[in-house]
């Protein structure tokens, strides 16, 4: 019986990389799944629950568990999306029993991508056919709320022309903290400079990671600094390859 | 407060950023290599004891304050209750005054902070003297602390050499032992003059009436045993049941501060000088605080008094080692003070700091009891919007994000747009640099990415979309 999993897109992989949108879709097939995509995701209302909009981030969660729910499990390439969804879905709810059954139930199917294809789908082995040195930042709902940090070593180590290098602080926030970015911009940028410093210093070819917020924080802010050559990759994308 | 404005001097501050970059990151490894030398498991052990002993104390604060209160009266001290600061500077001064006080040496209060207590003793003619090192230098540079165990640690050495240079008009000096000699050598002729001596209280010790002081210098026993009378000024909310508890709760203080087993000096008070004492003031007062903290008992920011003041939350914050103490605006600084700040001096009169946090964690993973910071600084922010606090700007966009997210025939189409639109911003680079309206913020410091350029969901559906099921 194949596992019939859906999809979560997020909003940033949507809008801006579609191409780790796909690549999530090729690991989770190469693992065995049906993967489904409900066509009216969008959001998990993660920008108004972390502002304080607790209304309109409970709009949202409605709707995505309605959109999901079918599934056999939740799948999203972003620990801060499967984060809202796994850890904080319950606290819009308090006191409701018949949502908090729904909630509980596709919390409990909720997964990160790195985490699916270790602790579920038990990948053995992946198509990607990247070389280099690379280096992993892990980003922080990930690692804090759902404990993502073995996963994707786990899985880049399948990877015979990867070599991992750890950067020093790979578990320091990169500064992104979503609305924060653009409300303290400076400072913002100031701790994403920490960890260019970082990349830099350990001297890998790429840095991976699995939250497309960190993403383009820190290639923005590599790139600014005037570091063309560091690539920064999804590990969704190392681990598919090619599209 | 204007966190915004400070932050932002406080990253063009190079010096600063120097210090901060040199010496930010001591107290997270010493403290991690304390806590991998006790024994990870049982290190993380203590942590849930300790929230439970802080959790049991708050629970029935009132039934330990009261306890505290009679069995330190037992022992001959007087304890006095102060709603704000300005009670706190009325019983102090009021203390000076009957006992004819003229100079107060003082190891570390907060609580003096909170009161503005230094600045009261002065104006009425009692001088007071800071003698914990860090508090020393800074009062000499006329600032407020930066931290709340490493008051000085904004100044580097050399700041150090020219303070002391400039107040002990001796010869300047820059090895760190040679001026602590000399901070040792000024300071001993006030430990010797001074009649009033003024401290804090890391606990308050409900089964003995006793209170704990946890100092790594000898200011602590010296402020409170040389002078006639000292007083002790210290929070409604540090006090605990029973000596175990304070036990348990010093495996997790110094480890985390700094990463000690335990600090130089441990100290437990209880009463004045007795009879046949060698030694002890001949007075001891006890001024217990609540400047806001009955506030939080019982509120959904409760969980924040569980704390023990040992700082490990800003030393492991991202925010704190980038823009240092100074900027938070008031006592204290970092995640916790970016919670007990709005709660203390009024929501209204700290907007930024609830936001100015990336809620990346880290600060929870390394308090000793457990609080959950980032979720109390989320409750702030949504306390801020019932209260319509938030910019026009903000919620705007923020109900517009939601508006759109709530209905895909709109979302696509507005999405496929900026998709196309942001890609074009980009150009041949790839990136954009500088970002529209409120974008504004993210392209000061870095590039924004270019999109692809198409949208996921429009190259699913041209893939064949529906279910895909090889």
């Amino acid at each position: 019986m194949k596992l019939r999993v859906g999809l979560f897109v997020t909003c940033l992989v949507d809008l801006f990389r579609p191409r780790i949108g796909f690549a999530a879709l090729k690991l989770l097939e190469a693992a065995g799944c049906e993967v489904l995509v409900p066509a009216g995701q969008t959001c998990c209302g993660q920008p108004g629950w972390n502002s304080g909009d607790r209304a309109s981030a409970r709009a949202l969660a409605e709707k995505v568990i309605a959109e999901f729910e079918a599934c056999d499990g939740l799948v999203a390439p972003s620990g801060s999306c499967a984060g809202m969804i796994r850890t904080h879905y319950k606290d819009l709810f308090p006191g409701e029993g018949a949502w908090l059954v729904r909630v509980e139930a596709l919390a409990a199917k909720t997964y990160e991508l790195t985490d699916f294809l270790v602790r579920v789908a038990g990948l053995e082995s992946v198509p990607g056919d990247y070389r280099g040195t690379i280096t992993y930042h892990d980003s922080c709902a990930g690692l804090r709320e759902l404990g993502v940090k073995q996963q994707p070593r786990q899985l880049l180590a399948k990877m015979p022309g990867v070599t991992l290098k750890e950067m020093k602080d790979c578990e320091v926030c990169c500064g992104f903290g979503g609305t924060f970015s653009v409300k303290f911009g400076d400072i913002s940028a100031a701790i994403a400079d920490a960890k260019c410093e970082h990349v830099a210093a350990c001297g890998a070819d790429a840095l991976v990671l699995g939250d497309l917020g960190c993403m383009l924080n820190i290639e923005g802010r590599l790139r600014r600094r005037g570091d063309d050559r560091t690539q920064v990759l999804h590990v969704a994308e190392v681990l598919a390859g090619k599209p | 407060m204007h966190f915004k404005e400070r932050a932002g001097k406080a990253l063009a501050d190079r010096k600063l950023q120097s210090v901060l970059k040199r010496f930010g990151g001591g107290f997270v490894e010493k403290r991690a290599a304390a806590r991998a030398e006790l024994g990870v498991a049982l290190f993380e052990e203590l942590r849930d004891a300790g929230a439970v002993i802080r959790d049991r104390a708050l629970a029935a604060l009132d039934v330990w304050l009261l306890r505290f209160e009679q069995e330190a009266q037992r022992r001959g001290a007087t304890v006095l209750w102060a709603h704000d600061g300005a009670e706190v500077r009325r019983l102090a001064l009021d203390i000076c005054r009957r006992h004819g006080l003229k100079k107060a040496i003082k190891s570390k209060s907060m609580l003096s902070e909170e009161a503005d207590l230094n600045e009261a003793l002065a104006d009425n003619g009692v001088t007071p003297v800071e003698t914990d090192l860090g508090e020393y230098i800074i009062q000499l540079a006329g600032e407020a602390p930066s931290h709340i165990i490493a008051p000085a640690i904004h100044k580097d050495r050399e700041q150090v050499s020219d303070l002391f240079a400039e107040h002990h008009r001796r010869a300047r000096l820059t090895d760190i032992e040679q001026l602590t000699r000399e901070a040792r050598l000024m300071l001993r002729e006030h430990f010797l003059t001074a009649d009033l001596g003024i401290s804090g209280g890391n606990f308050l010790l409900a089964e003995t009436g006793s209170v704990a002081i946890v100092t790594n210098e000898g200011n602590g026993r010296m402020v409170t045993t040389l002078p006639k009378v000292h007083i002790a000024i210290t929070g409604i909310e540090k006090v605990i049941p029973t000596l175990e508890d304070f036990a348990a709760l010093m495996r997790l203080l110094p480890r985390s501060a700094t990463g000690q087993a335990i600090s130089n000096y441990v100290s437990l008070l209880t009463g004045p000088r007795g009879e046949g004492d060698l030694d002890g003031p001949e007075h001891m007062y006890f001024i217990l605080v609540d400047n806001g903290r009955s506030s939080l008992v019982g509120s959904d920011l409760q969980e924040m008094l569980r704390c023990i003041r040992c700082g490990a939350c800003m030393n492991h914050c991202p925010v704190y080692q980038s823009v240092g103490g100074h900027a938070y605006g008031w006592v204290y600084p970092g995640p916790m003070g970016s919670v007990l700040t709005p709660a203390y001096v009024g929501l209204e009169n700290a907007l930024d700091l609830p936001q100015a946090a990336t809620l990346c964690g880290a600060c929870h993973v390394a308090c000793p009891v457990k609080i959950p910071l980032p979720e109390l600084l989320r409750k702030l922010r949504e306390k801020q919007v019932q209260a319509k606090l938030r910019p026009l700007g903000e919620r705007a966009a923020l109900r517009m994000w939601g508006f759109m997210a709530l209905r895909p025939w709109l979302y696509a189409p507005l999405t496929r747009i900026g998709a196309r639109m942001l890609k074009l911003m980009g150009g041949r680079r790839g990136r954009i640099s500088r970002l529209p309206l409120g974008g504004g913020g993210w392209t000061l410091g870095r590039d924004m990415p270019a999109p692809e350029g198409r949208t996921f969901r429009e190259l699913y559906a041209k893939r064949g979309g529906g279910t895909s099921g090889k």
